[in-house]
């Protein structure tokens, strides 16, 4: 993402501003931020989590603010600004940039460990196994321990159904 | 349609209903919040659509062997004064009692399951138990979800679980509460602390209406607050380990007050007996922190063969819904007041003054 002012350095600097319904979004380079007398981006991040729902997604200051709406039931930020209520299962995915930091704050976790529906269990503990395997195999190819690492891809294949499982010796 | 009333158990018979601990923890409760997948959430769905899940979802519940004896209905059936009949009894949440068309209720005969349905979620179902049972509330509210999810298909994301229409119920859903009777905390002045460290773990301490209400007869609601990141189990067994320290504290409490002011217990239990056996107008309000203390009486043995039961069906049958439903006639809540007081001074006829020892 580029700086919004000077269109040339990357922006690490992002302010969410609401302005009476209206919200607004900078994004700034750390030069331009400064020069703004935007010194402490900390003290912003307070405002970004509790308005800034996917507040990036909005974006392009000079067209206003767009308002992000989710696309399987119409419900929008101000929409849940207003009663703390999201309008449907889909509105978690339409706003889960802005929703991450308010269940980090909500919430003993921010991942889901307990019961799951019967049907999706499987896929789950599947989902869970690959990505242990995966960040095994990563960790496996910086040790240059291609060996590991094979037989971590080999396992990789089989979970995902990329390989027929191996017979039993 | 089923009469509500005749379907109710009596309030002579809830009030016999015993579990563990019941001396202290009046009731346990496990609700678990869930939503289907392609429907928007109540308070955002039109009317037609909510009236679409209803009809998918009454039926669903039903259909359960558990809930086989049922009453089942949609709210926009019931009379205002049935609504606020649930609400005194625990069965379904002020919330639920203001809905109308598009939302239901299922309650089985034992009144140890009652799922409402369109409140905040599509689903809200409750697993009610007398006494301290949250384990054995959880266990079988857990067994009514894994049948229901075969019929239906829930809201549910790998990363974060069940999803609710509030963010504060995502993940498990789930709320685990029990109500604690603690007139000796109140009594002793400990409570506030209590609360305050109940508190720092993360859980929630309410009125005996949830949310937003007042501990009205020095009852309280002791619930769990988050509901991401962590098992249910692990949130059930935090419960009971904080309820046992609390139930602990409330024993210590009331031994101790007897110990060393034994005349603060007497004044008080006395006073209470007194106005109650012989008022002539009293409030819903005043009753019910009365009626606190003349069981609290009953459980230091002041009165000696009266059994627990008589309160606990006052508590009930002297709310105002509850008083309203046996005169035909609309009171207003000035007759209400006098007619609830001619039914104490009635009931306690037959109790003596409580003994001093």
């Amino acid at each position: 993402m580029q700086c919004c002012v000077c269109k040339e350095k990357p922006a690490t600097v992002h302010l969410t501003q609401i302005v009476g319904e209206k919200m607004q979004k900078l994004d700034l380079c750390e030069d331009c931020a400064k020069a703004k007398g935007i010194n402490d981006p900390t003290s912003f991040a307070m405002a970004d989590l509790m308005l800034g729902l996917g507040a990036s997604q909005v974006l392009d200051p000079s067209v206003g603010a767009a308002e992000i709406k989710c696309p399987r039931c119409g419900f929008s930020q101000a929409d849940f600004k207003k009663s703390g209520r999201l309008g449907c299962p889909e509105c978690y995915q339409t706003f889960a940039e802005g929703l991450a930091g308010l269940l980090k704050t909500m919430h003993k976790g921010t991942r889901h460990t307990g019961k799951a529906p019967e049907a999706l269990r499987k896929s789950r503990e599947t989902g869970d196994r690959l990505k242990l395997l995966q960040k095994k195999l990563a960790k496996a190819i910086d040790a240059e321990d291609y060996e590991q690492a094979a037989q971590l891809r080999d396992e990789i294949k089989v979970l995902t159904g990329a390989a027929p499982a191996k017979t039993a010796k | 349609m089923k009469d509500l009333h005749q379907f109710l158990i009596s309030p002579l018979d809830a009030a016999q209903l015993h579990g563990p601990n019941d001396r202290i923890v009046m009731s346990s409760r496990v609700r678990l919040a869930r939503n289907l997948r392609d429907a928007s959430f109540p308070g955002w769905a039109k009317k037609p659509e909510r009236v679409k899940i209803l009809e998918t979802i009454l039926p669903a519940i039903s259909a359960l062997p558990e809930m086989a004896d049922s009453f089942a209905e949609a709210m926009d059936n019931l009379t205002a004064l049935d609504k606020q009949i649930l609400v005194e009894r625990h069965l379904i949440s002020r919330e639920h009692a203001a809905k109308n068309v598009g939302s239901g209720i299922v309650l089985n005969r034992e009144e140890s399951f009652c799922v409402m349905i369109n409140e905040e979620d599509h689903l809200r179902m409750q697993a009610l138990r007398p006494g301290f049972q949250i384990r054995e509330a959880w266990n079988a509210i857990d067994r009514l979800d894994s049948a229901l999810e075969k019929k239906l298909i829930y809201a549910f994301d790998n990363e974060l679980g069940y999803l609710t229409a509030c963010p504060t119920n995502l993940g498990t859903g789930i709320r685990v509460s029990a109500m604690l009777h603690l007139p000796g905390l109140v009594l002793a002045e400990q409570i506030n602390p209590i609360i305050q460290s109940v508190n720092k773990l993360g859980l929630a301490v309410r009125g005996l209406y949830g949310e937003g209400t007042e501990a009205l007869g020095n009852v309280f609601q002791v619930s769990n607050q988050m509901t991401l990141g962590e098992t249910e189990t692990a949130i059930v067994e935090r419960l009971e380990k904080v309820l046992s320290q609390i139930i602990k504290h409330e024993e210590n409490a009331r031994q101790s007050l007897l110990e060393k002011k034994p005349k603060v217990v007497f004044n008080h239990i006395g006073r209470a007996y007194g106005i109650l056996a012989n008022a002539h107008s009293i409030s819903s309000k005043e009753t019910m922190n009365l009626l606190s203390l003349l069981r609290l009486g009953i459980d230091l043995d002041l009165f000696p063969g009266t059994p627990r039961a008589l309160v606990d069906e006052l508590f009930l049958v002297t709310q105002p819904a509850h008083l309203q439903k046996q005169i035909s006639d609309k009171l207003s809540a000035e007759e209400r007041d006098l007619l609830r007081a001619d039914m104490v001074r009635e009931r306690l006829k037959n109790v003596s003054r409580p003994v001093t020892k």
